[in-house]
């Protein structure tokens, strides 16, 4: 049995479980734990050590999803978990631009980590405040080369195109198409 | 109780503040990672400070603050030897080459951005001496805290602002493929400069902050402008990933990490 992993990281609140809990087979194993800073209590919890997530491909291969804690507190987690990890994708809550810079910390750090392939995806797209996909393109200081694809977590489809284009970065960089 | 204990736990604006608000009177001596300040306080008001081995004496100090030339100031140490700071400043205003106001207010800039660059200082101990006033012959001034305690909170907030933004000075640099940018053609100060000689991911922030003698808040500034100026990135010292040590892939052959990539494409494309 072959296993692989993605990562999905970005800041607090940016909606990873939600991201995790659409595509998984199994129910999504969170550490949450409820929220004691005032600051952060925008929800009610929050990860805490990782959220896992399992997509079955056949007998022999496994696809595990593995979420970051968001809060910068629990940010030893993410060295452990970026770890022979295929690529990652990085959630930002495009409804809430304060945390923009800290994706960006996110994404260097993950990057400094492994160099492997990662799409932005930006979150709450479906939202009345979320800012412009090209508007976030400037505001992360995003490469054009790098995907940023507009999403909404909840939705399983948008969470699949999400992980498509991860796969087909991953696979463009090992110079094969994939038709 | 002994005021003493690390800048770690208690910073140079807490002190200032408990000094001010106190209105104690007395030296603190900070012991950097390499100098060691002495600042005395007057009834909770900076009264005097010198910086380790810097040349302070008044000829330094009206030099620095462009009253006199640096021949001048060599003329006066020569001819004043053996006299202390007081006395060379009444010589200066009775031969009429400096007013009084000349010489405090170049007294009181010095002291003043003295305090200025402790705020940088975020490791080291520190000792109150209640017993200890200004050294003698030295010029005393007096000047009050609360607008460096100001100061000192803004660079505080930046400093946590960089730890933030760059938590571990044990990351490497290197440049980011941007083949249109011409190094040469940007517009970088000297410090940025004198880091960009170094970039390289085999060199740690740490060992760039230590060949170009910058503290933890100086190389965290400039390495924070290179990365929002999208010059640098952060990595792995050495080049080397950390996913490195365990590869994503179980095997090596690169057709069956393709077969395995398109497997698994065509999984989520069924969901």
């Amino acid at each position: 049995m072959q296993t692989v992993k993605i990562v999905v990281t970005g800041p607090f609140n940016a909606g990873k479980t939600e991201f995790i809990q659409s595509v998984s087979e199994i129910d999504v194993v969170s550490t949450e734990r409820k929220i004691t800073s005032a600051a952060e209590k925008v929800k009610e919890s929050t990860t805490v050590a990782l959220d896992f997530g399992r997509i079955t491909v056949d007998d022999d291969l496994v696809l595990y999803l593995f979420g970051t804690p968001g809060q910068k507190r629990f940010d030893f987690m993410w060295e452990i978990l970026s770890e022979g990890m295929l690529g990652f994708v990085v959630m930002v809550d495009s409804t809430r631009p304060e945390t923009f810079r800290e994706a960006r910390t996110i994404l260097e750090t993950f990057r400094a980590y492994a160099p492997t392939p990662y799409v932005v995806a930006a979150n709450k797209q479906d939202c009345k405040d979320a800012w412009d996909i090209e508007d976030m393109r400037l505001a992360l200081r995003l490469d054009p080369k790098v995907k940023l694809l507009s999403c909404v977590a909840k939705d399983k489809e948008n969470v699949k195109k999400v992980l498509l284009e991860l796969l087909y970065s991953i696979l463009e960089e090992m110079g094969e198409g994939n038709s | 109780m002994a005021l003493r204990g690390n800048l770690r736990d208690f910073s140079i604006t807490q002190l200032l503040n408990l000094i001010n608000l106190a209105h104690k009177s007395g030296t603190l001596v900070i012991e950097g990672t390499s100098e060691v300040a002495q600042i005395t306080f007057r009834e909770g008001k900076l009264a005097y400070a010198q910086i380790g081995s810097e040349e302070n004496d008044l000829a330094a100090i009206l030099q620095r603050s462009r009253k006199i030339t640096p021949n001048q100031a060599r003329v006066i140490r020569e001819r004043t030897r053996k006299m202390s700071d007081k006395e060379v400043g009444l010589l200066l205003i009775n031969a009429g080459y400096l007013t009084q106001k000349d010489i405090l207010e170049s007294v009181q800039n010095y002291c003043v951005d003295v305090v200025r660059r402790l705020f940088t200082w975020v490791e080291g101990s520190f000792n109150f001496n209640p017993d200890q006033l200004t050294p003698d012959g030295k010029i005393p001034v007096r000047i009050d805290l609360e607008n460096l305690i100001i100061e000192g909170s803004r660079q505080l907030r930046e400093w946590e602002q960089l730890q933030e933004e760059i938590p571990s000075l044990d990351m490497a640099l290197k440049f980011t493929e941007r083949p249109g940018t011409n190094i040469r053609n940007l517009n970088l100060s000297l410090e940025e400069w004198r880091v960009v000689r170094y970039v390289n991911p085999k060199n740690t922030i740490r060992q760039i902050a230590h060949a170009t003698k910058m503290n933890d808040l100086e190389i965290r500034r400039v390495v924070y402008a290179l990365l929002q100026a999208g010059l640098v990135e952060l990595v792995r010292p050495g080049g080397v990933p950390l996913g490195g040590m365990v590869r994503p892939f179980q095997t090596t052959n690169k057709q069956e990490q393709v077969s395995l990539l398109n497997r698994l494409i065509n999984k989520i494309r069924s969901i």
